[in-house]
């Protein structure tokens, strides 16, 4: 076991796991923020999408020794009070039907709108596609993403 | 359309009321028994004893109006919409309602099954008649006080007016309230009276879900846990020979290995186990360790020796039998009408078809886990469980425990399609946690989740039909099915009553594989089956397949038959209206549309697939959806519900695919598994028929027509019909164009 000194949410935490351990489960088991969900372990599902800089990316398969220096991050930083465009437009519509993928949907989403402020539907689809709802909720995460574009325009 | 009438129903002693220490007024109701008479109510807020109520309502002094419901959550939205029914009833504005999740840190409750499609149903009567007997209550306490009639007194928005117009608000009279006796059959509100019913209500966790708090199972954690990860049999039919767990313990985090499933094992011999227990009573070689990552790579480092208990089963042994069932004769007839013999022997022509399924995995995003912490006092589940009930039971068994010392406390369900209905994941926690001593957590893998689960089992339908003189005269259904059958009143459903000889049959095929229910039971393929022999009836009859079900149903109109529960005017009514909606009457250039109409679950659904030819491949854009659930509780939860049901029945249909060689599962994560994303989901527009009447449920409803439009529109798209799940291997062009 070894220490490594990760970035999250604006916050430095140390976290003392194996260097193979994901930062998936650094962040449920060791740091206590279980917005970050568990799909699928292998990058097909999106359950784990957080940002490394910005960026979305799956948590499941990303080792934590490769993070030092990394800004992360999580569903639980995205605003602390629900306030983000993306948390709006999700309220508005009512997205969640059982809500376990949605932590997922919206980190996948605001990172989208940062690089695609205005995107077309078809947009919207594609940037949207790698994160499976199991309850179907497509049609409602798709009107979404389409709100939260004009709320940040 | 026939008014619902007011409630004449009966409820005598179904709801108890106290004063809060703390303030305030409590009251504890049952929904569907009297409350037991020895049965206590608080005074303090944190110890409400679910074990004798099934919910609690807390009246606060500010008015506030706080809703303690154990009732879980799967995704189907009671959490939302059964709490409205009170606050309807109660006379208070929505927005001073909050919903609780109860029943943690009680000592035991039971009786809570969240059954999603039902729930509404059963609720709907008790819930309004709770809310009316609490403002009724809190009406005679501002009577009192003023010493008026209370039928002088009104009560609206949480407020009591006498006739002289004097206020009163709801926490203002709490106190005296609550030592009031409980008044017996209110009236109820006519349903033009609503003023919540039938409004939109957002999702009562959505701010918690939107930021990431915990409420799911696997995100319970209490002081001291510790996780485990379970190496159950790679194959249905094996058993544990020996293991070598030296690796595993050279993990940096592995803590214990250990093996369990003998408890489990003395199950087996009660008469018929349940799935749950069959699942739970083979050895199984358990890795205990201080992380889920840990304990997962710890199972990954086991060396396993498994040797064979029963035969290894393939599907395509399963196909060939359950075919030669079908061509065979041992059938038990669920329903018969008529002669179809006669019918089949005197007919012009003769149409037989038929339909096949592979078995189905539920995939819920959450995979099972399940915290257990036995000690000598008590015994502790947590989790998400459709059915805490029942698990408490089995586990009292398991583990030789009184069922006092059990208590179950449900979490929020990351999806539930039939899955956490069996507590197998639950059981075996418990017995790790009774090994161990430890407070635990189970968490399976993806790959543990659909490779060692339940199953929708396999089937096949062969339907046959006989026309005379241009009309149906017979129409036979033949169902074989892995472990068990459809059950019921599914053999009572349309075509059944509109059609003179008609016999619906059933046989199964005995497997090791654990099958069960999956959302809509039977009915998410037999519906395919059907309608999809139906729309070819239709062809051959040369008849518009809308207009032939329309003609149907005249027949069924003022049937005496009990076991008819389907009304033909509902769906008449649901016909018409997604008809008109879809444009199904004025065709574009390219669009081809498949209709079907279904009955299931109390609620008549028909639906309209638009597929156009995308790269030689149809693709669907859009599913037009008429339901007739009665009244609408919450629309915004109820559309959600629609358009979840109508793209999971689309994805399953097209995409679905799962079966078993040497007794092993085909596929054992998302990556081969193909479940349906958004670029694939087609738009759902839905509308309902508007009425008066009780509402049904809309948990399972759209689904199983969904795959049957499909298939009907991409018939007409491609020109060959499909007689096989998923579409996606059986829907190529009859020519390939271009
Ligand atoms: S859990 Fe990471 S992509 Fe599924
Ligand atoms: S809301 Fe249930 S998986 Fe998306």
């Amino acid at each position: 076991m070894a220490t490594f000194n990760l970035s999250i949410n604006g916050k430095s935490h140390a976290v003392e796991a194996d260097a193979d351990t994901p930062l998936l489960w650094a962040l449920r088991d060791h740091l206590e923020m279980v917005g970050t969900k568990f799909g699928c372990g292998i990058g097909q599902c999106g359950a784990c999408t957080i940002h490394i800089d910005g960026n979305a990316t799956r948590s499941c398969l990303l080792p934590i020794s490769s993070l030092e220096g990394k800004e992360i991050t999580t569903i639980e930083g995205l605003s602390t009070d629900g306030s983000h465009p993306v948390q709006q437009a999700w309220k508005e519509v009512d997205v969640p039907q059982c809500g376990y993928c949605q932590a997922g949907q919206i980190m996948t989403a605001s990172a989208f709108l940062e690089t695609n402020p205005k995107p077309t539907e078809e947009e919207i689809k594609v940037a949207m596609n790698g994160n499976i709802c199991r309850c179907s909720a497509y049609n409602r995460i798709q009107k979404a993403v389409a709100i939260a574009s004009e709320k940040i325009g | 359309m026939s008014k619902q009438k007011t409630s004449n129903f009966s409820r005598r002693g179904f709801l108890k009321a106290s004063s809060l220490a703390s303030g305030g007024m409590l009251i504890g109701f049952n929904l569907f028994t009297a409350c037991k008479p020895k049965a206590e109510m608080p005074i303090d807020i944190s110890k409400l004893n679910f074990a004798d109520f099934n919910a609690f309502i807390k009246i606060a002094e500010n008015g506030m109006v706080t809703i303690f419901s154990p009732n879980p959550e799967i995704g189907q939205g009671v959490k939302t919409s059964m709490p409205m029914l009170i606050a309807e009833e109660l006379n208070v504005e929505w927005k001073n309602v909050v919903v609780e999740q109860g029943g943690l840190d009680t000592e035991n409750y039971t009786r809570q099954v969240a059954g999603g499609s039902q729930s509404i149903r059963f609720g709907w009567e008790a819930l309004r008649q709770t809310g009316a007997t609490a403002r009724q209550m809190l009406v005679n306490a501002a009577a009192a006080r003023w010493n008026v009639d209370a039928k002088e007194c009104t009560a609206k928005d949480g407020v009591i007016t006498n006739a002289a117009g004097e206020t009163l608000g709801y926490g203002d009279v709490v106190k005296e309230a609550a030592l009031l006796e409980v008044p017996e059959n209110i009236e109820l509100k006519e349903p033009k009276d609503f003023t919540i019913i039938g409004t939109d209500a957002t999702n009562v966790d959505i701010d918690k879900i939107v930021t990431g708090q915990p409420l799911f199972g696997l995100d319970y954690k209490e002081d001291g846990m510790v996780y485990a990860s379970v190496l159950r049999p790679p194959a249905f039919g094996q058993i544990l020979e020996s293991f070598d767990a030296t690796e595993a313990k050279k993990i940096q985090g592995v803590l214990d290995v250990i093996t369990i499933g003998e408890k489990a094992r003395k199950l087996l011999n009660s008469e018929d186990p349940a799935w749950s227990v069959k699942l739970c009573s083979s050895d199984k070689v358990v890795v205990i360790a201080s992380s889920t990552w840990a304990a997962m790579k710890g199972k990954k480092a086991i060396k396993a020796v498994w040797k064979i208990d029963t035969p290894l089963e393939n599907s395509e042994n399963h196909n060939k039998e359950l075919l030669s069932l079908l061509d065979g004769k041992k059938f038990k007839t669920m329903r018969s009408d008529g002669d179809v013999k006669k019918a089949f022997a005197q007919a012009d022509k003769i149409v037989e078809k038929t339909y096949e399924s592979p078995f189905l995995p539920h995939n819920c995003m959450e995979p099972m886990n399940f915290f257990a912490s036995v000690n000598e006092d008590k015994v502790r589940l947590v989790g998400p469980i459709q059915t805490p009930e029942a698990l408490a039971t089995s586990v009292s068994t398991l583990l030789d425990r009184k069922l006092e010392d059990i208590s179950v406390e449900m979490t929020r369900m990351g999806g539930g399609f039939g899955r956490r209905l069996y507590g197998d994941f639950a059981m075996e926690v418990a017995e790790i946690s009774d090994v161990i001593r430890k407070p635990v957590k189970m968490i399976s893998s993806r790959e543990d989740d659909m490779t060692t689960g339940v199953y929708r089992p396999a089937i096949k339908y062969r339907i046959k039909a006989s026309i005379k003189n241009g009309e149906i005269t017979g129409y036979q259904l033949k169902e074989a099915a892995v472990n068990g059958n459809m059950y019921g009143l599914i053999p009572n459903f349309f075509p059944a009553g509109a059609i003179e000889n008609y016999q619906v049959d059933v046989a199964s095929l005995k497997s090791n594989i654990t099958t069960g229910a999956w959302r809509a039971p039977y009915t998410n393929f037999l519906s395919y089956a059907e309608q999809s022999f139906l729309d070819e009836l239709a062809e051959v009859l040369e008849k518009d397949p809308v207009q032939m079900r329309l003609d149907l149903l005249q027949k069924v109109k003022g049937t005496k038959d009990e076991k008819i529960k389907y009304s033909p005017e509902r769906l008449e009514g649901v016909i018409n209206l997604a008809v008109e909606k879809s444009g199904y009457r004025t065709p574009k250039e390219g669009v081809y549309q498949g209709f079907c109409s279904y009955y299931c679950h109390n609620t008549h659904v028909a639906e309209v697939a638009d597929v156009v030819m995308e790269n030689n491949q149809p693709v669907v854009k859009r599913v037009t959806v008429a339901v007739d659930c009665g009244i609408v509780v919450n629309p915004l939860g109820a559309i959600n519900q629609i358009e979840g049901g109508v793209v999971d029945g689309v994805g399953h249909a097209m995409y679905g695919d799962f079966s078993f060689k040497e007794g092993e599962p085909d596929r054992n994560n998302y990556g081969a598994y193909r479940l349906i994303r958004m670029n694939e989901a087609p738009k759902v527009d839905t509308y309902f028929v508007k009425n008066d009447l009780s509402p049904t449920g809309l948990g399972e409803p759209t689904l199983p027509p969904a795959g049957a439009a499909v298939s009907i529109a991409i018939t007409k798209a491609t020109g060959n019909r499909i007689y096989k799940q998923p579409f996606i291997d059986n829907m190529a062009p009859k020519e390939i164009i271009g």
